[in-house]
């Protein structure tokens, strides 16, 4: 399921299906509480089943500046984004097993025909976070999660913006802002996507726009114009956040 | 090795919304029908709440549509370039299973108008000589309004279409769509309850003097039992309907409205995972005699039958003809060939408005809830005034309904951090849209072929689609994204943006357009212009019927649904009551 083999892939009893999380989480510490009866281990306790340790940093580091915990709530360290990446890069998303990935590649055609590069999602993460974290040892000395909050968004504005030439740093057909797309998309549906699939923790995403979840049944406040919907989500496993 | 099986009387290729319609057809009139489904068996329990109300799955990874891995599309604007595949859907998403493109619709169901099935008479009406562009195909269907609305009639009871008619046997009727064809009849159910977004357009566009109606649903406003003896409940608005099955049983469907009546009868069977590679022309020149499929297990079958239905997807039935060498493909150049020739998609706009004195609770929306005008259909206003053929209808639907796709920022904010946050969640909630959905004519450039470079797991050519905006209906959309304008004028919203195309825009395969894609196995009266006869039945094969949209000679403002189903039982009516008792050609050519 991964590119190449890693330290943790001896732990099979992680590469099951989401659904076995909570069976192992049954010997964590963790509190149940009265508005969230989500049982899933802290972050600290996660073992990723797709990142390596150095790629596992970045991702912590990369998504908590997309996402931040800030005054309108928790971000997506808090909402466990990093799990949800690390589960869809470990899957069909990440292997592209839906896509058609036959060639010719060609990938210097105009932004209109869609994505044509040579890389499954999983591995655009994996170059990615290698070019990225030469470009930090060049530019800072040291890896992206170890540089302060500012250079972190700095050097992030520059994937995003296309700065930072891959192909000089060793990895070829992938633009740095196809890079920081995936991570963006990735992030975003990390932190609003069904808690099945190991984000949205606590329904964070939800609560922050007030979205109900898999609530879907409305008839009676159809014609309740300018009202806020009074309550909260419901996930796919009738967990709720009130 | 090829195994052979028993023969049927009919094979159905593809168990969507036309192959369940003619399942029921054929089998009443007796037949042994079996239907042949490439993608995996969907039943109405894998729709069960809360199964469908997973956006990420649904709405995000598309799980209900085709595999590009197992047959995409090739793309290019014009002969000069090269195509590359849709390596993942998005401008359109194609179905896949049982239910096909049915079961994640919309459910917008419409009828076209008479002269949308006349465009061709219309214009040669209408416009001056010289008027229209010399590279513009339309044509007419070769079968009018007048043939096809008892059809119409008969789908609008299966799926239970709620709403309210605006001409009911001509005369017309105050909040309907006085610009529609006469029906005999009212809507099977009322409209849908009104959102608030319906209740801002309304008020917006009768200010300007236009006739907003409801959006014509198959999403069910009342509890509903069809024509077949299937049930219908009342739609609850959940907000999960394009791209995801039903979880009410609400929106009409092959699964809901025919599929568990077709399946109780003895001379119906259907295989899923059985892929289609080849339509098998028989010696005499004049029929086929079955299909090539490729079995869940690898296995090649083939499958001799009478009759063989092609009713897949229309971009899909177009590469099988084209595959299976039955026409004669179209060429560009010469412009002389069928198969391929007269592809049309749909053409639309949008506009995105924020009120902070609004809250719209987005997430509480049904597919096919919304008001619409059609003030600016082709033979509503003087188009030739404004430079073009065509129209568009204008429309509010309240939305978008999920979490991943439902968050908006304002234009120049970024889109990531502190600020990024901060602008999702005040501005939730707080926008509204309006859309353009337009005709599209057909132009002799733009067609469909088979991909001389991308393949399939077959080995088999992709299809390449040649598609290219063109000025005429790039006029229209501006036409239309002025008017939307004018509502935006009235409405008052604190800001607003727009994505409507421009003349001198090109095709954007990057971002969704429609679903709509029409056209390349059209119908007529004509064997030089037509793969189908008006009856839809193959003009090279006559015990080969061709359905879906892929019949239609060109784009119309309105959906295809209703237009596809009620070609359908056209078709199937002729067959029944002529074709079964004398195999052969249904008419001559009227060239």
């Amino acid at each position: 399921m991964t590119d190449q083999p890693n330290n943790w892939q001896r732990r099979t009893f992680m590469r099951q299906s989401f659904l076995t999380i909570p069976a192992i989480s049954a010997v964590a510490s963790v509190p149940l509480s009265a508005w969230a009866q989500d049982d899933t281990p802290p972050l600290s306790e996660y073992y990723p089943r797709f990142f390596e340790p150095q790629e596992w940093a970045f991702i912590l580091a990369a998504t908590d500046r997309l996402i931040p915990a800030d005054d309108n709530g928790p971000g997506a360290i808090a909402a466990h984004v990093p799990v949800f990446i690390d589960q869809e890069l470990a899957g069909d998303y990440g292997n592209a097993s839906d896509w058609y990935m036959d060639g010719p590649f060609l990938s210097d055609l105009p932004a209109e025909f869609g994505y044509q590069l040579p890389h499954t999602p999983a591995a655009v993460y994996r170059l990615g976070i290698k070019a990225t974290h030469v470009y930090c040892q060049r530019q800072y000395g040291t890896s992206f999660a170890a540089l302060d909050k500012a250079q972190q968004i700095t050097v992030l504005e520059a994937l995003e913006a296309g700065e930072i030439d891959f192909n000089a740093l060793g990895v070829a057909d992938l633009p740095s802002q196809s890079f920081f797309a995936f991570l963006l998309q990735n992030t975003k549906e990390g932190f609003f996507a069904d808690p099945i699939y190991g984000g949205n923790r606590h329904m964070a995403g939800w609560k922050l726009l007030g979205f109900p979840g898999a609530r879907a049944n409305f008839l009676e406040w159809v014609d309740q114009y300018d009202r806020p919907y009074p309550l909260g989500p419901v996930s796919l496993k009738g967990l709720q956040n009130r | 090795m090829t195994t052979t099986k028993p023969g049927v009387d009919a094979v159905i290729i593809g168990l969507g919304w036309t192959g369940s319609i003619m399942g029921m057809e054929l089998t009443d009139a007796g037949l042994d029908v079996l239907a042949l489904e490439r993608g995996e068996d969907r039943t109405k329990e894998d729709f069960l709440y809360p199964k469908p109300a997973d956006e990420l799955k649904y709405g995000v990874r598309l799980s209900m549509m085709q595999r590009p891995r197992q047959a995409t599309v090739t793309i290019r604007r014009n002969q000069n370039e090269m195509a590359a595949p849709q390596r993942h859907w998005t401008t359109f998403h194609p179905g896949n299973g049982v239910g096909g493109a049915g079961a994640h619709w919309t459910g917008v169901l419409y009828r076209a108008t008479p002269t949308e099935l006349s465009m061709k008479r219309f214009a040669d009406e209408t416009f001056e000589p010289g008027f229209l562009p010399d590279n513009m195909n339309i044509q007419d269907y070769g079968v009018t309004y007048e043939e096809l609305e008892p059809h119409y009639d008969f789908f609008e009871k299966v799926a239970g279409l709620s709403g309210q008619a605006g001409n009911v046997q001509g005369a017309l009727i105050e909040g309907g769509n006085p610009f529609e064809g006469p029906r005999q009849n009212p809507f099977p159910l009322p409209p849908l309850p009104r959102t608030l977004t319906d209740t801002l357009f309304t008020d917006a566009t009768r200010k300007l003097g236009w006739h907003p109606y409801p959006y014509p649903s198959a999403n069910v406003s009342e509890a509903w039992t069809n024509p077949y003896g299937m049930q219908l409940g009342p739609c609850n608005f959940c907000g999960y309907c394009s791209n995801y099955g039903c979880l009410n049983y609400s929106k009409a469907s092959p699964q809901t409205c025919v599929l568990d009546a077709l399946k109780r009868r003895d001379n119906f069977s259907y295989r899923t995972q059985c892929e289609v590679t080849r339509i098998v022309k028989s010696d005499d020149g004049q029929t086929v005699k079955g299909v090539l499929y490729t079995d869940g297990d690898g296995n090649e079958i083939f499958q001799p039958a009478r009759l063989v239905i092609l009713a897949a997807f229309p971009i899909n039935s177009v590469r099988l003809l084209l595959l299976s060498e039955v026409g004669k493909p179209y060429d560009p150049v010469s412009n002389t060939g069928v198969v391929g020739r007269n592809f049309t998609y749909q053409l639309t706009g949008s506009v995105d408005m924020y009120f902070k004195r609004h809250r719209f609770n987005p997430f509480i929306n049904a597919g096919g809830s919304g008001q619409v005008i059609d003030d600016f259909s082709p033979d509503t206003f003087d188009t030739a005034r404004h430079g073009f053929i065509g129209g568009a209808y204008i429309y509010t639907t309240q939305g978008p309904s999920g979490a991943i796709g439902g968050v908006k920022v304002p234009p120049g904010s970024p889109s990531w951090g502190s600020e990024w946050k901060a602008n999702a969640k005040a501005h939730y909630g707080h926008h509204m849209m309006l859309g353009s959905t337009g005709s599209n004519m057909a132009y002799r450039d733009v067609y469909l072929d088979l991909d001389p470079t991308y393949r399939d797991p077959n080995g088999d050519p992709l299809l390449r689609m040649t598609y290219d905006w063109k000025e005429n209906d790039l006029k229209m959309t501006q036409f239309m994204g002025d008017r939307m304008r004018d509502i935006v004028g009235e409405l008052k919203p604190d800001y607003h943006t727009e994505s409507i195309k421009r003349v001198g825009d090109h095709f954007d395969p990057s971002h969704y357009q429609s679903t709509h894609l029409t056209g390349g196995a059209i119908m007529g009266t004509d064997p030089n212009t037509s793969v189908v006869n008006r009856y839809l039945q193959h003009w090279d094969a006559h015990n080969l019927f061709v359905l879906g949209a892929s019949a239609f000679p060109q784009n119309m403002q309105h959906n295809p649904t209703g237009t596809v189903a009620a070609l359908t039982y056209w078709s199937a009516k002729h067959i029944r009551e002529r074709y079964l008792e004398n195999p052969g050609p249904l008419m001559s050519a009227q060239g």
